[in-house]
């Protein structure tokens, strides 16, 4: 069979397991995800606390900053290949980027 | 005379001296009164980041995440009244940030937050119906173009973005891998990320840029599952248009 | 877009809220407290999605009225042209039973500041706010509403009262007023006059809708109150006498209730419509 009427058949296959899946987009309106849909509201409260927040020289000014330890981030430690500079590369290669021992 | 260009530099500039002219009513200089302004302005700005970017706070914790806030909306407030689009340049703006060098993947990860944002607020589009793609013969298949829904966006990334997301909002696994391309898709109102591998997306690109389906798979490489992306792309609604 | 055709022509005298998205199923089971909504126009801006279509659902339940919060009437520079086309978009689209905006600024040199900031009243700015009014008066093709600013400061150079300075907007550009009875008690307190004696002297007839809302308290430089105008808790006792004061005087509106921040189930607002309800009654006996 060629790579033409596998990928024909194929589309055809996917096609009809989906076939009674969309026929129903319904509109559903009842919030799912506040999370997206209460970012960027405009409205026209004051700012909630007090007053002096806004008028604080706390601010982010080069390395007078510094990261606290804090959130997932902590937790996440990619491989140095995690960037993907390897993903072109052999099993071989990889391999060399292992921890010896 | 106090003219709006006064009232306005002191508001994001937590230096600046609080302008002539301005008084508690009694003839007393408004002091702290000002201070309401610049409060609002500055904590309406910076609730409104900590909303549209919550992977970023629950990657890096709301402590840090006020700082960067703080920096980046006094030398980026809105370009624009609609708030639902603020922010969109804080992804380039934290990959400038030195403190931030050892968290190389955030820039990436706050994409996906801002093309959550941007595909929920899209225009509505109707998916095609599969039979429609069933129905064509090998040659038309092969030589048809793909309209996609405004509310489908790609975000590419060497970094693993797609499980950091999913690790940090949604309980996912910890992330562990390579690189991965996230594809957010609104089937009706909510948008999803949904990790597709690198062929996948080159795939999607070349679809998106009106390459004819036959040609844009053919590039593609033998770990391209194309049951899986069409599987996707059918039942979030995504292909709009079958143009041939 | 998606097509809307609006029934109501106008708001009716009866308790209205701010819509939140949190509460669309909830209203749309238990309607019965409000006669009326009220949407910041900005965000239903969108292209599409949820937002248009929950508003496409409850305009045809519910008058609706659009509230603007990014036009800067006040401002020093011209209308933002593509923001007044977006308001006229969405108004050609919706066809609201009212349009309202603000006695503010929000925007220079191109930076949106999300706050509603305030203005000296001298003949300069009132000439300006004129101009701006007749400009979006005549792009929508309808009239608007007014609304008076929460204020926390006072300019030294301002020659005209608040309410003079209203009542002469109203006779130069015959737009209507939204009487923020919140705001009122707000600046009242933070600037040591009379809410009452305010709303003596501020044109009720040109009022086409009333506001209330909950506000925080703080304190100035000197220990003096100094309130904020928060809305995120319950419309205070003192604020719920000026509305009856208010009614008294005016005969009844359509009161709006809002709560912007730290929003509560529907049954906390719906409880806030009621008692607004009750001060209409009042006010018709």
């Amino acid at each position: 069979m060629s790579k033409a009427i596998k990928t024909v058949a194929l589309v055809g296959a996917v096609a009809a397991s989906l076939a009674a899946h969309t026929t129903t987009a319904s509109a559903q309106a009842k919030e799912k995800c506040f999370g997206v849909s209460l970012a960027g509201q405009n409205d026209c409260a004051a700012g909630p606390g007090t007053t002096c927040a806004g008028t604080s020289t706390v601010d982010y000014q080069g390395n007078a900053w510094t990261l606290v330890d804090a959130g997932t981030c902590t937790e996440i430690e990619l491989p140095a290949m995690a960037d993907g500079s390897e993903r072109m590369g052999s099993l071989e290669e990889l391999e060399r980027d292992l921890p010896q021992g | 005379m106090t003219d709006q260009s006064a009232f306005h530099a002191g508001l994001l500039s937590p230096t600046a001296p609080i302008p002539a002219g301005l008084t508690d009513g009694q003839n007393r200089p408004a002091g702290r009164r000002y201070g309401v302004y610049r409060n609002n302005v500055t904590v309406s700005l910076r609730e409104a980041l900590a909303e549209g970017f919550p992977s970023i706070v629950g990657l890096i914790g709301r402590e840090n995440f006020d700082h960067l806030a703080r920096a980046f909306l006094r030398q980026s407030p809105p370009g624009s009244p609609l708030m639902m689009h603020y922010g969109a340049e804080f992804p380039d703006f934290l990959a400038t940030v030195e403190q931030l060098a050892p968290l190389p993947y955030l820039a990436d990860v706050a994409r996906i937050d801002v093309a959550m944002r941007q595909s929920y607020h899209a225009a509505d589009s109707a998916g095609i119906d599969p039979a429609d793609l069933q129905a064509l013969d090998e040659n038309t298949l092969l030589n048809s173009r793909f309209g996609f829904a405004p509310s489908m966006i790609l975000v590419r990334s060497k970094w693993p973005i797609g499980s950091i997301w999913h690790y940090t909002l949604r309980q996912g696994p910890k992330p562990t891998g390579n690189g991965e391309d996230v594809l957010i898709l609104r089937s009706e109102y909510d948008p999803e990320p949904v990790i597709l591998g690198a062929a996948a997306a080159d795939v999607v690109i070349a679809l998106q840029s009106q390459t004819p389906f036959g040609s844009a798979i053919e590039t593609a490489d033998d770990r391209f599952d194309l049951a899986m992306l069409l599987n996707v792309l059918l039942s979030r609604n995504a292909i709009t248009a079958l143009n041939y | 877009m998606p097509d809307a055709s609006h029934a109501f022509p106008a708001l009716p005298s009866r308790p209205g809220v701010g819509y939140k998205p949190q509460h669309f199923t909830d209203i749309l089971n238990d309607p019965s407290p409000v006669g009326w909504l009220e949407i910041h126009a900005e965000n239903y801006m969108g292209d599409g999605g949820r937002p248009l279509a929950q508003l496409r659902a409850l305009a045809e339940r519910f008058p609706i009225s659009v509230h603007g919060v990014g036009l800067s009437i006040g401002g020093e520079a011209r209308l933002d042209p593509d923001h007044l086309a977006r308001l006229k978009h969405l108004c050609d689209w919706l066809n609201p039973a009212s349009f309202s905006e603000h006695l503010a600024w929000s925007t220079h040199d191109s930076h949106f500041l999300n706050d509603l900031l305030p203005l000296p009243y001298t003949d300069d700015t009132l000439t300006r706010v004129a101009d701006h009014i007749d400009e979006v008066q005549s792009v929508l093709g309808r009239r608007m509403l007014l609304e008076n600013p929460s204020s926390y400061l006072a300019f030294t150079e301002s020659i005209w009262s608040e309410t003079d300075f209203l009542a002469e907007i109203v006779r130069r550009t015959g737009c209507g007023l939204l009487l923020d009875v919140n705001n009122v008690f707000v600046s009242a307190t933070n600037l040591d006059y009379s809410p009452q004696g305010y709303i003596d002297t501020y044109p009720l007839d040109a009022v086409g809708e009333i506001h209330l809302g909950g506000h925080d308290e703080d304190e100035d430089d000197h220990g003096a109150p100094l309130l904020i105008d928060s809305h995120g808790r319950e419309v205070v006792d003192p604020v719920w006498a000026l509305l009856d004061f208010t009614l008294d005087k005016s005969g009844p509106r359509p009161v709006l209730v809002e709560w912007d921040t730290d929003v509560p189930d529907w049954p906390v607002l719906a409880d806030e419509a009621r008692r607004a309800e009750a001060a209409l009654t009042r006010a018709l006996a």
